[in-house]
């Protein structure tokens, strides 16, 4: 049976008749972005104030009554589980994902506007429970962001009764909400876009978005069975992971559970997770890279083949983050082959984003700085992680400094810069008002330095040999008086980029009344998103009629155009040109052409 | 191979609206449908990884195989009933007819709760005779998978239940026509899911 597309269907839009309908219950997926966004964000907050906690312990060890070795790995634990999977995940995907799919695909809303609702209640929710660890008995868990059995959930790791117990069902709970919204995500974008919307025409916003979706479907799983089965080992007595031990001289009664399998199983999911965080972050930058250089991203179809291979490539490459748990050097070789091999199309988006800027007409916004910083921050963060991806090179570094500041240079500031470029970007799409721009700038200068005033001498402190997850360093002989004082300055870094992130919060509520009227597309972009009649745009996005599109979302610079942008939904017949006689074709090649 | 032959086209050289009405790439097939297959897909990795421990944990020395309890085969034939019953309910809407329809797809589910009745009294015997969920890795798999199965029976049967109410409330079959499709989809993706598994258990 032939079904209707769903761009040609008169689809029934739930239409808010009350405060509560339209703001809290809402199923429109530009409210429930905000929804995912603002708690996401909320959500890091503390993420990020647990962060300076542990720096001012590292910085001035023995000076503050609030931080004791308990409370320390409880802060790392909490610290890292929530910026990997409830702020990074949730924004890029949650917020992101459900705001910009049905404008740049050129529909209504999302296909299920219910379940999509319903997707972020449950993402609170499990927000909610992981909170909740703060304040039970024994307080959250200290077992690492891994949550490796069997120290997880022995006496002597904090939380190890109901703070590990509540952060597994938390995430159990966030992988409904992200099933959910994932399920929505990608049918959305393969069954709703509008006419003429091929899926070689879509941004790559979209298929960052899109194929990341899809390994989270994939990579999610993993880690909901090693929960389930971790959940199962802790309350109900049965031995999945833990293995026969003794805790304070009793022996457990657990016997002969696999630790390692759990290690298998967590990666599995946490590699993915890398890329399901990269994934979107590639596309969004990608986006406004072209933007703001004016010009068509470079090499479009090596991009998407990039964004697949990359997401292909991260299901095989896991185990290299367990080198040192120990392994047949076969293994290791094979997962170090394919760790090296992922270089390549994630270099190769690297070139294509220098050579986007190569002979643009770059309009330095404040988006387009953090969109470049990004490319900074990420080939240091990506250079570090082919030291790391070869076992013998892991094995003395992996314990060490070095691995913090690797992955919190491509994992941390590289998604960040990019979630402020993007911020930055549609803020005008999303509110109306423009944001101040000097504020925005210097934000940009004081986390893009700080940061790197942060990360970079913990490489310096990782090849000393510090070793990274010690509550405090203490006196050794092997790390010296010039190792604790380069600490205390990156604890003075770190407060400093903490604080001047209050300028973001500053510039995007203060322009929510003062900023600017932006109109319908300030930054003069090609893409859907920015073609809707109403800014921001209402319920249902586009008023009578949905767009049709005629060409890509990269018609930027086009020799012979009117204006230096052609809008995905322009006829080829109503291409404004401007009078031949004024054009020299030998001065404009076209670039896609050339 | 259409999927490269798309990812290979040049976007930029081609203006104009391609693909006519509906846009190149998607399936001709009801949304809901789209996103069931996904599901599923996901459900799968889920069972497959559980599959994967426990071929894992079998191989380490504390592993005793657990007899398995002969409801099972019971269980497994009211379950290829259900997923039967369903089946000739989808065929018969399929030619938009009324006649049996109520009975083969209410009766589907009935045949679904029998199964997870089975299965809860299979859980009961095993308890009886000291087979508890942390007595042995096999017993606590065995309650998992067998636990985790009917869980996803009973989103099935959640669904099942609101389109027998409308198919009782006198639904025309072409409105309830994709419902009783995407269950029998359901149903068959967990009737062999059950396969699968009963295989394992059965004979390790």
């Amino acid at each position: 049976m032939a079904y209707l597309p769903l761009a040609d269907q008169e689809q029934e839009l739930h239409h808010p008749h009350s405060w509560v309908t339209k703001y809290v219950w809402s199923q429109d997926h530009k409210v429930i972005a905000i929804q995912y966004g603002g708690t996401a964000i909320a959500v890091g907050c503390v993420a990020l104030v647990l962060s300076l906690l542990m720096r001012m312990q590292l910085g001035f060890p023995e000076s503050f009554d609030f931080m004791d070795p308990n409370s320390y790995y409880q802060s790392v634990t909490m610290h890292g589980m929530i910026m990997v999977v409830y702020l990074l995940t949730a924004l890029f995907l949650g917020g992101f994902g459900n705001y910009l799919i049905p404008l740049m695909v050129g529909a209504r809303d999302m296909v299920f506007p219910f379940l999509n609702m319903l997707s972020y209640w449950v993402y609170l929710l499990s927000v909610l429970i992981l909170m909740a660890s703060f304040f039970v008995d024994g307080g959250p868990t200290g077992a690492g962001w891994t949550l490796y059995p069997p120290q997880a959930a022995m006496a002597g790791t904090p939380g190890h009764d109901m703070g590990i117990i509540l952060m597994l069902v938390s995430l159990v709970v966030f992988i409904v909400a992200f099933t959910m919204g994932g399920l929505n995500y990608v049918t959305t974008v393969l069954q709703g876009r509008c006419r003429g919307l091929t899926m070689m025409r879509l941004p790559l916003s979209v298929w960052g978005i899109f194929v990341a979706t899809i390994l989270g479907l994939f990579a999610f799983p993993a880690l909901l069975v090693s929960a389930i089965m971790m959940i199962f080992d802790t309350l109900l007595g049965t031995s999945f992971f833990m293995p026969a031990v003794i805790e304070s001289g009793t022996p457990l009664d657990h016997n002969g559970g696999s630790p390692i399998l759990f290690q298998h199983l967590f990666w599995f999911f946490g590699h993915p997770e890398v890329y399901i965080v990269a994934l979107p972050a590639f596309g969004l930058v990608s986006d406004v890279l072209s933007t703001h250089a004016r010009k068509n991203i470079f090499g479009y179809r090596m991009m998407v083949w990039a964004i697949i291979a990359i997401g292909g490539l991260s299901f095989v490459v896991w185990a290299h983050h367990m080198y040192v748990s120990g392994m047949h050097p076969y293994f290791g070789f094979f997962f170090a082959t394919t760790t090296l091999i992922i270089a390549v199309p994630t270099a190769l988006k690297v070139y294509n984003w220098v050579l986007t800027l190569w002979e643009g007409n770059i309009r330095l916004n404040a988006p387009m700085y953090f969109a470049i910083g990004f490319i900074f921050t990420f080939i240091h963060g990506g250079l570090t992680g082919l030291f790391l991806g070869n076992v013998v090179i892991d094995l003395p570094l992996s314990d060490t400094y070095f691995v913090v500041a690797h992955f919190h240079m491509v994992m941390g500031v590289s998604p960040v810069l990019v979630l402020f470029a993007a911020l930055y970007h549609w803020y005008p799409k999303i509110t109306g008002r423009m944001f101040h721009s000097g504020m925005a700038k210097l934000h940009f200068w004081c986390t893009f330095l700080g940061t790197y005033a942060i990360y970079l001498p913990m490489h310096y402190l990782g090849f000393l040999g510090v070793p990274r997850r010690y509550y405090a360093l203490g006196t050794t002989d092997f790390i010296p008086q010039s190792a604790q004082d380069l600490n205390t300055a990156i604890t003075i870094a770190a407060l400093f980029v903490g604080t001047s992130q209050l300028l973001f919060f500053i510039n995007i509520f203060w322009s929510l009344r003062n900023g600017k009227k932006a109109g319908g597309n300030p930054w003069g972009s090609a893409s859907l998103e920015w073609q809707t009649p109403d800014t921001p745009p209402i319920h249902g996005n586009w008023g009578d009629e949905l767009p049709t599109v005629y060409r890509w979302a990269y018609d930027y610079s086009v020799p012979g155009a009117h204006e230096d942008f052609i809008s995905q939904n322009t006829p080829e017949s109503a291409e404004p040109t401007v009078d031949e006689q004024h054009f020299d074709p030998d001065i404009d090649q076209p670039l896609a052409d050339v | 191979m259409s999927f490269i032959k798309n990812i290979a086209v040049k976007p930029w050289e081609r203006k104009g609206i391609i693909g006519g009405l509906r846009p190149v790439g998607t399936f001709d097939t009801a949304p809901e449908k789209v996103a069931l297959v996904f599901f599923l897909v996901v459900a799968s990795v889920v069972f497959s990884l559980f599959t994967v421990s426990y071929i894992i944990r079998m191989e380490l020395p504390d592993w005793r195989p657990l007899s398995d309890p002969a409801q099972l085969w019971l269980n497994t034939g009211l379950l290829v009933i259900s997923s039967i019953l369903l089946q000739w309910a989808r065929t018969i809407v399929q030619t938009e007819a009324r006649k049996h329809l109520i009975s083969a797809f209410i009766g589907g589910g009935v045949f679904a709760i029998l199964f997870i009745a089975g299965q809860m009294n299979t859980w009961q015997d095993l308890q009886a005779t000291g087979n508890y969920i942390n007595a042995n890795p096999a017993t606590s798999f065995f309650f998992l998978l067998t636990g985790l199965h009917a869980l996803h029976l009973l989103g099935g049967l959640w669904v099942w239940s609101k389109s027998s109410i409308r198919l009782i409330a006198g639904s025309k079959p072409e409105e309830i026509k994709l419902s009783i499709e995407l269950c029998t989809l359901y149903w068959h993706f967990l009737l062999i899911v059950w396969l699968a598994m009963f295989a394992m258990l059965a004979n390790t």
